[in-house]
């Protein structure tokens, strides 16, 4: 066994299997987490995970799974890493299998899969309507049983506050804080692996859970290391309405047959049963006949957008659209959805099995996230024992999951997430233990002022906010936050809006330092924390807003009207590789196209030139009195291995 | 309508500290539940007196009864504080920790035990490796119907808090480790260390603590059959104790 270590922060889905797989590997894991690690948002995830394995003998396999990944992220994915991902899909969904979740069976007793949005084959394999749940769980008892065997060692109720950097600037270990005793102090480690999940709570109220604020990211980014797509946030077209969360509704509703429509008549006062079929408009299936209710997320969201605002058509009048389950019988729901139709029964008091479910759009994933690295061999696949795979560009340290941002593009397909989650934990795991077996230094034999200074300074940073007695309540301002952010840099963005709201969020930031900490006592008091949580929450603002604003063009979730270069109507994605063919041959013969076509394809492929590239945000400190702020350039993305052309779903 | 909601919460400082309740009055908000109040209090808080305090510290995470982490005592019952409507509760609302477990701060508590328990019964499948093995093994979708109830378990501690055989001053497993012991004796390849678990559960703190009273399977909100599955692992236990008589 090594005496070196790796320290893992997050015990999520990402975080679990990292763990696992380097523990198998003999690799001495330090585990951090906000909270134990079973409660982690993962647990979330209803739907289930992608894999094509073919049960329904529809011939799906993982180069189309492949295909509709990279397409559905509006072609911004890095190709390797998501054919790679695919091909792992049957094996991860086998291994997890194994490792007791409780999939749902077919009669002859092979693993059940369903339909999700952006394909149209069955291939989302599920645990009843919490397979998040009980992937997670099945990760966490690996993880007991090394914790058991001494290889893993867990530190609950910690917070991850910074990476402790060498005079290089290598990463060799982190700051954390005890969130009982408050303590601050600095752990070793050879690498460093955050996993600690999305950044949903920017937004104050969306589908994620309370601790994902992107907050040990950012810190990340403070530090140096760059930051890929921020702008890319995914909206769930069904989203419960609610005070404290939006609760999802999720996808597998529209997987298993549930049918979104609003009344025909504006306005229309009469209760959903009572509306006639004739009087009901189902207009994802008349817009989109051949996905129908089964669109990709961002075309989702847009269409109950568009036919809420700009047709009125919404229930009520209000941002609201009905979601339809009730031509199936109870026992069928409950089999197959039991556990979402209890939460919105739960929470709304309504049978979604008798009335149709309202639902709305709400936000829900970060595409974005912290830069990560690859290396990927000859034939586009990924090389597992290379030490770069989920590099950030601070060397030792690492980003998987939610938190990286490579492999969903524009707009990540349902069902998706939880298979890079794990695909990334197991992934890495053989080449961070190859970094860490050839570090130049080990974390062990770093000078111990190293560490002394890098809690010292966040010592001092605490100690600096529990003084803070200003009139500013903290949560308070994160509402105000959030209420910005959700009225201005959600579905359709607007550039005029977008530069009002980084000036908005310059106002919160002078704000913040005008912050009351609420408890300043030294035991288990998380308001500290929440308020250097809100000052990254701000900072993460900008860069989501700042991307946005310059990003001049529509792609995946990133919507601008202004610059969607309107696809005609009866255009066919495979005029456009010919078009490209002949243009590459150069032979181009323009007489062969459509006038409309013609001039589409040419504004197409202008705008790919110009667009079709990574959104990096780097840090850049201000000067004397501001604060900063992200600078914004552009990379190239991996396209070689499926041409990139228009999207079409009807 | 009312205008406004009482809270009494029953607070204390830190694990050895003495615990006392305050009073907050706050403005009733339509479709809250206790975590959107608890929210408001952290927003402004300010006790019924007019004092400003320290915001009430309570864990969650979620917001969907799936993580478990929100449980406390309401109005006298043990329950997920995020699924628990105010429009559905009696007023004034209690909220009090839950007292089987060390407190570690007002309604938060330490539920270690919990997880320990689960180290204790051995939960988990004992893997030959992460590689690929291929599928696992073909099973009855009834097998996955049972399973999958018991797998629903989020160690958030109802079942046990509403146990009379549970406390702090012993070590009884508690219900949910007890079913969380059938449904690895009932998986394909976890049950190779069946006799294992039974150990655990014959020892001091096993399945002879449970006096059968039933408290946990109503409390339980994820509706896991407790009693059902105490049984099962008592006719386990038995039957291995049976054969241990005959092999001596
Ligand atoms: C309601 C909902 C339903 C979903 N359904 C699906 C689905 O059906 N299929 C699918 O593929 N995807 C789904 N997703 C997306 C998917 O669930 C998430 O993207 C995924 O679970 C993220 O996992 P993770 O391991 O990256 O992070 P998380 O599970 O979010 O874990 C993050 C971990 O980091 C820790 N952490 C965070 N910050 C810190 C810090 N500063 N210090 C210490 N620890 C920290 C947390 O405690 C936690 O342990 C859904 C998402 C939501 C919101
Ligand atoms: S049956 Fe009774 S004694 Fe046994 S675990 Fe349940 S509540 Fe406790
Ligand atoms: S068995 Fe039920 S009550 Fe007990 S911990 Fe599990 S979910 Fe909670
Ligand atoms: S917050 Fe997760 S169960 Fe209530």
């Amino acid at each position: 066994m090594s005496k070196q270590r790796v320290i893992v922060i997050g015990g999520g889905l990402a975080g679990l299997a990292a763990t696992m797989k380097m523990a198998e590997l003999g690799m001495s894991v330090l585990l951090i987490s906000f909270q134990p690690v079973k409660r982690s948002h993962s647990v979330c995830a209803q739907g289930g995970i992608n894999g094509a394995v073919n049960i329904k003998g529809e011939g799906d396999s993982p180069d189309i799974h492949f295909y509709d990944t990279v397409k559905g992220g509006d072609f911004l994915a890095h190709q390797p890493l998501c054919k790679d991902m695919c091909h792992h899909a049957p094996y991860i969904i086998n291994l997890m299998d194994r490792l007791g979740v409780t999939f749902n069976r077919t009669a002859e007793g092979n693993l059940d899969f369903r339909r999700f949005g952006g394909t149209l084959y069955h291939r989302t394999a599920f645990a009843g309507a919490t397979t998040g749940q009980q992937l997670l769980y099945a990760l966490d008892e690996q993880v007991r049983h090394y914790e058991v065997q001494g290889l893993v060692e867990k530190m609950e109720w910690h917070e991850y506050l910074g990476a402790v950097l060498n005079n290089d600037g290598r990463c060799v270990g982190a700051v954390i804080h005890n969130l009982r005793s408050g303590e601050i102090r600095s752990e070793k480690g050879d690498a460093v692996i955050l996993a600690t999940g999305g950044p949903g709570m920017v937004y104050g109220r969306s589908t994620n859970s309370m601790v994902c604020t992107g907050t040990a990211t950012t810190s990340a980014y403070l530090q140096g290391a760059k930051y890929g797509n921020g702008e890319f946030i995914q909206i769930h077209p069904s989203a419960i309405p609610g005070r404290d969360k939006l609760r999802l509704m999720s996808e597998s509703a529209r997987g298993e047959g549930g049918r979104v429509w609003v009344p025909r008549k504006a306005g229309d006062a009469r209760t959903p049963k009572q509306i006639p079929e004739k009087e009901r408009f189902y207009f994802l299936e008349e817009r989109y006949p051949l996905f129908g209710n089964l669109v990709p997320r961002d075309v989702g969201a847009r269409e109950i957008y568009d036919i809420c605002v700009n047709d009125g058509l919404g229930v009520n009048g209000e941002m609201k659209v009905y979601l339809d389950l009730t031509h199936h019988t109870r026992e069928f729901l409950d089999k197959r959805l039991g556990g979402i139709l209890e939460i919105y029964e739960k929470f709304t008091g309504v049978d979604p099995r008798e009335e149709p479910m309202e639902i709305f759009p709400a936000v829900h994933y970060s595409m974005g996230g912290i830069w990560t690295d690859y290396t990927r061999t000859e034939e586009g696949l990924i090389d597992h024992q290379s030490p770069q795979n989920q590099m950030t560009s601070i060397t030792g340290l690492y980003a998987a999951g939610e938190a990286d941002y490579q492999y969903h593009g524009g707009n990540r397909l349902g069902a998706n997430s939880l298979l890079s989650c794990i695909y990334t934990g197991l992934m890495m795991s053989p080449g961070v233990v190859n970094y860490v077996n050839n570090v130049p230094e080990a974390a062990e034999d770093v000078p111990e002022n190293v560490y002394t200074e890098a809690s010292k300074n966040w010592q001092n940073k605490y100690s600096e906010i529990k003084k803070m007695s200003g009139n500013e309540n903290p949560y308070a301002l994160h509402r105000e936050l959030a209420e910005q952010m959700i009225s201005n840099v959600l579905i359709v963005r607007e550039n005029s809006k977008l530069e009002a709201t980084l000036d908005k969020i310059d106002e919160f930031e002078a704000r913040w330092q005008n912050i009351k900490c609420v408890d300043t006592t030294d035991w288990s008091n998380p308001v500290p924390s929440f308020v250097n949580q809100l000052w990254n929450m701000i900072q993460l603002s900008k860069i989501i807003a700042k991307g946005a604003l310059l990003r001049d063009e529509f792609r995946g979730s990133h919507y601008k009207p202004e610059f969607d270069l309107n696809q005609p109507g009866d255009f066919k994605p495979e005029t456009y590789l010919e078009f490209e063919e002949q243009k590459t041959a150069g032979q181009l013969n323009e007489s062969a196209f459509a006038p409309a076509h013609l001039d589409y394809m040419k504004r197409f492929s202008a705008n790919n030139k110009k667009w079709l590239k990574t959104t990096i945000a780097t840090y850049k400190a201000g000067t004397s009195g501001s604060a900063g702020g992200p600078e914004i350039s552009y990379e190239e993305v991996d396209e070689s291995l499926i041409a990139p052309r228009p999207r079409k779903y009807d | 309508m009312p205008d406004t909601v009482t809270f009494k919460i029953k607070r204390q400082d830190s694990e050895s500290s003495k615990s006392y309740w305050e009073t907050f009055v706050i403005p009733y908000i339509p479709n809250s539940n206790v975590i959107s109040c608890l929210m408001d209090i952290q927003a402004n808080p300010e006790n019924s007196k007019g004092e400003q305090v320290t915001p009430v510290v309570w864990e969650c995470n979620c917001l969907e009864e799936v993580c478990g982490s929100c449980t406390m005592v309401i109005n006298g019952k043990v329950r997920q504080s995020c699924s628990a409507l105010v429009d559905q509760l009696e007023k004034p609302i209690t909220l009090e920790p839950m007292s089987k477990f060390p407190v570690v701060r007002d309604l938060a508590v330490d539920r270690s035990r919990m997880f320990a328990a689960l180290k204790k019964v051995k939960a988990w499948v004992t893997a030959d490796g992460y590689h690929d093995l291929g599928p696992g093994d073909r099973l009855p979708p009834n097998h996955q119907e049972v399973a999958y109830k018991l797998s629903e378990c989020m160690t958030c501690g109802c079942c046990v808090e509403a146990c009379p055989q549970y406390n702090l001053e012993n070590n009884f497993v508690g219900a949910a480790a007890i079913s969380q012991s059938r449904l690895f004796n009932m998986h394909p390849t976890a049950k190779n260390i069946a006799d294992e678990r039974l150990d655990t559960l014959m020892q001091e703190g096993g399945i002879a603590d449970c006096g059968n009273a039933q408290n946990c399977v109503e409390a339980c909100p994820k509706s896991i059959p407790l009693t059902e599955s105490i049984a099962e692992m008592g006719r386990q236990v038995s039957g291995k104790l049976w054969r241990n008589i005959f092999k001596a």
